[in-house]
């Protein structure tokens, strides 16, 4: 039955770039359909307690809250009056262009409990993928102890439930987001022990002309430090944590400085005990997989993950195609915002009959200007807050890479000196690296390094993105593209 | 304020208030893993906590592999899983 209804512009995502295309892009008279994988708006920066049960979140937890209950405003109104479509709890598992635009096939986010309703596919003229990122790993051992978590995950635990999945935190890795996990652990009654922050923070000195520029809203930084004075929390830079010890869960973790080339220093181990949960983040991987999906040209950026190659109007290499947000480019909430507004504006100028260019354009260069200085922050980040160059020395034969499929740092070695797998492909076939559930989404960065010789190579990391199916489906979901592909036939004749 | 939901984990009582997740209603009632790998029987539970790694897959009324970061807890609900214990114990 292709009962499938027909948009001018899909939007995939309902955080901070995919809130401000919807309502964009419906304000501007399209007709627009969003689909989110949670049960309500806002993304991974903007989660918040369930809406049925806590209306009232005053945002404490958040930063720019207040954007957010804008933007939210916008959507909600448009979705009041029927410009918007909204299908919260559902995800794409696939996307393809055709002649006249793009097919969506959208598939439940949970089979239990309150399995969201919607229409298995969707389709629309252009298509938005504003489907954000989620926090970069580097395996260290210990890493598959119950206890221990993305940074990213322990901060969208308190958001989405008001509480800690833990008691005593250690929160490591690099990049100022390690900051409001911390403050949110502290505000929320838990105990850190320490934040390890591999970089050396002078790392920002070039660059902090270009930082000043960024408004003082975009710099989360200082808030945060007034945050760590008050609950006391341990800063340390130039620290890595190198092991985590437990049996059946995190008891302790062991701590090493780095020198200036990133290596760790020998003697400087400590041991930090009584810690019953860690959070580790290194950047951010944003979600590429439907991008590359759907051909778009892809770039490594200057903090090494793959991201989408756009124009000023957010357009993708593919024709009707536009990216916003991290996968665009990792630059945070702000720098998503804007490029939500382009992208949205861009998808409804190009369906829409009549143009409003004289209107468009002082806006357009004052928009562009905004992401311009937003993006050069980025840069500056990405550039101050580098993977550090000796990670694999953490490493032992025995630790767990790939978590889904559990292989090991000594499997990997030993592919890759016996059977040549030198890039992440040929390490797949060979060891089974990023072949379960997550496919690769979780070890794909660290296996694409492991694998070359000089840091992840953009074929390793295009090779760990294409996934056709994005999200895992049951056999019946797969079975609805035959059954379609007979009746549109059949209708046809 | 919201009222608390009576749910199950491996018919034992599960208690937790209104609106959190499968995950979180497991790891605040003290469960921490719920699941063992495939090879090594190693113990798992919450990780990226976002829907991305299906470390913290559970059987839910029946339906097996959902995310229980995904999942939110609803009355009656029947959690089942690995034991945390069960891992790597006899040795």
């Amino acid at each position: 039955m292709s009962s499938s209804q027909h948009y001018d512009v899909a939007i995939i995502g309902a955080g901070p770039a995919g809130l401000a295309a919807a309502a964009t892009a419906a304000e501007r008279g399209a007709r627009v359909v969003c689909i989110d994988a949670n049960d309500q708006p806002g993304g991974q920066f903007w989660r918040h307690r369930p809406e049925d049960t806590h209306p009232e979140d005053d945002g404490s937890l958040h930063h720019d809250w207040k954007t957010y209950l804008r933007l939210r405003a916008g959507f909600d109104a448009a979705a009041a009056v029927g410009s918007l479509c909204f299908y919260p709890g559902r995800q794409v598992w696939m996307a393809q262009r055709e002649d006249n635009g793009f097919t969506l096939r959208t598939t439940a986010s949970a089979q239990a409990g309150r399995a969201a309703p919607g229409p298995q596919t969707v389709r629309a003229t252009q298509l938005v993928v504003c489907a954000g990122g989620y926090d970069r790993q580097l395996p260290v051992p210990g890493w598959d102890l119950p206890g221990v978590m993305a940074a990213g995950g322990i901060q969208a635990f308190i958001k989405a439930n008001g509480m800690l999945p833990g008691k005593r935190f250690v929160v490591a890795g690099t990049g100022p987001f390690l900051l409001p996990v911390a403050a949110n652990i502290a505000e929320a009654g838990g105990a850190v022990a320490a934040v390890c922050e591999s970089a050396d923070l002078t790392g920002w000195f070039p660059h902090l002309a270009t930082a000043a520029r960024v408004p003082a809203k975009a710099l989360e930084g200082t808030e945060y430090a007034k945050s760590f004075l008050k609950h006391r929390i341990p800063y340390r830079t130039r620290t890595v944590v190198t092991e985590v010890l437990g049996s059946d869960r995190v008891q302790a973790v062991r701590t090493a400085k780095v020198d200036s080339h990133g290596r760790t220093v020998q003697g400087s181990e400590r041991l930090i005990e009584d810690v019953d949960a860690v959070g580790f983040g290194w950047g951010f991987t944003a979600q590429m997989e439907l991008p590359v999906a759907l051909g778009a040209e892809t770039r490594v950026d200057d903090d090494g993950s793959l991201v989408g190659v756009v124009d000023s109007q957010q357009h993708s290499s593919v024709p009707g195609l536009y990216l916003a947000g991290e996968v665009s480019g990792v630059g945070g909430a702000a720098l998503a915002v804007v490029e939500g507004v382009i992208a949205g504006r861009a998808a409804a100028a190009s369906t829409a009959a009549q143009s409003s260019a004289a209107e468009s354009s002082a806006a357009d260069v004052r928009l562009a200007r905004k992401a311009g200085t937003y993006r050069a922050f980025a840069r500056a980040m990405h550039l101050a807050h580098p993977v550090p160059a000796g990670w694999q020395d953490w490493l032992r034969p025995e630790t767990t890479v790939c978590r889904c499929e559990e292989v090991t740092a000594g499997d990997i070695a030993a592919a890759k000196e016996h059977l040549c797998a030198t890039d992440a492909r040929t390490m797949k076939s060979m060891t089974r690296t990023g072949m379960g559930w997550c496919q690769g989404k979780v070890c794909g960065f660290a296996v694409s390094c492991l694998a070359g010789t000089e840091g992840a190579s953009a074929e390793s990391l295009r090779s760990v993105a294409k996934r056709p199916v994005s999200v895992p489906v049951t056999l019946s979901e797969l079975l609805t593209l035959e059954d379609e592909q007979v009746l549109e036939t059949t209708t046809d004749h | 304020m919201s009222h608390k939901i009576n749910a199950t984990f491996n018919d034992r009582p599960l208690t937790a208030e209104d609106g959190t997740t499968v995950g979180a209603a497991l790891m605040t009632n003290g469960v921490t893993s719920w699941r063992n790998t495939r090879k090594e029987g190693r113990p798992r539970g919450l990780f990226c906590g976002i829907g991305v790694c299906f470390d913290c897959l559970v059987d839910v009324d029946g339906e097996p592999n959902q995310r229980a970061c995904m999942v939110r807890l609803t009355e009656g609900m029947r959690i089942n899983g690995a034991e945390p214990d069960t891992a790597e114990e006899e040795a």
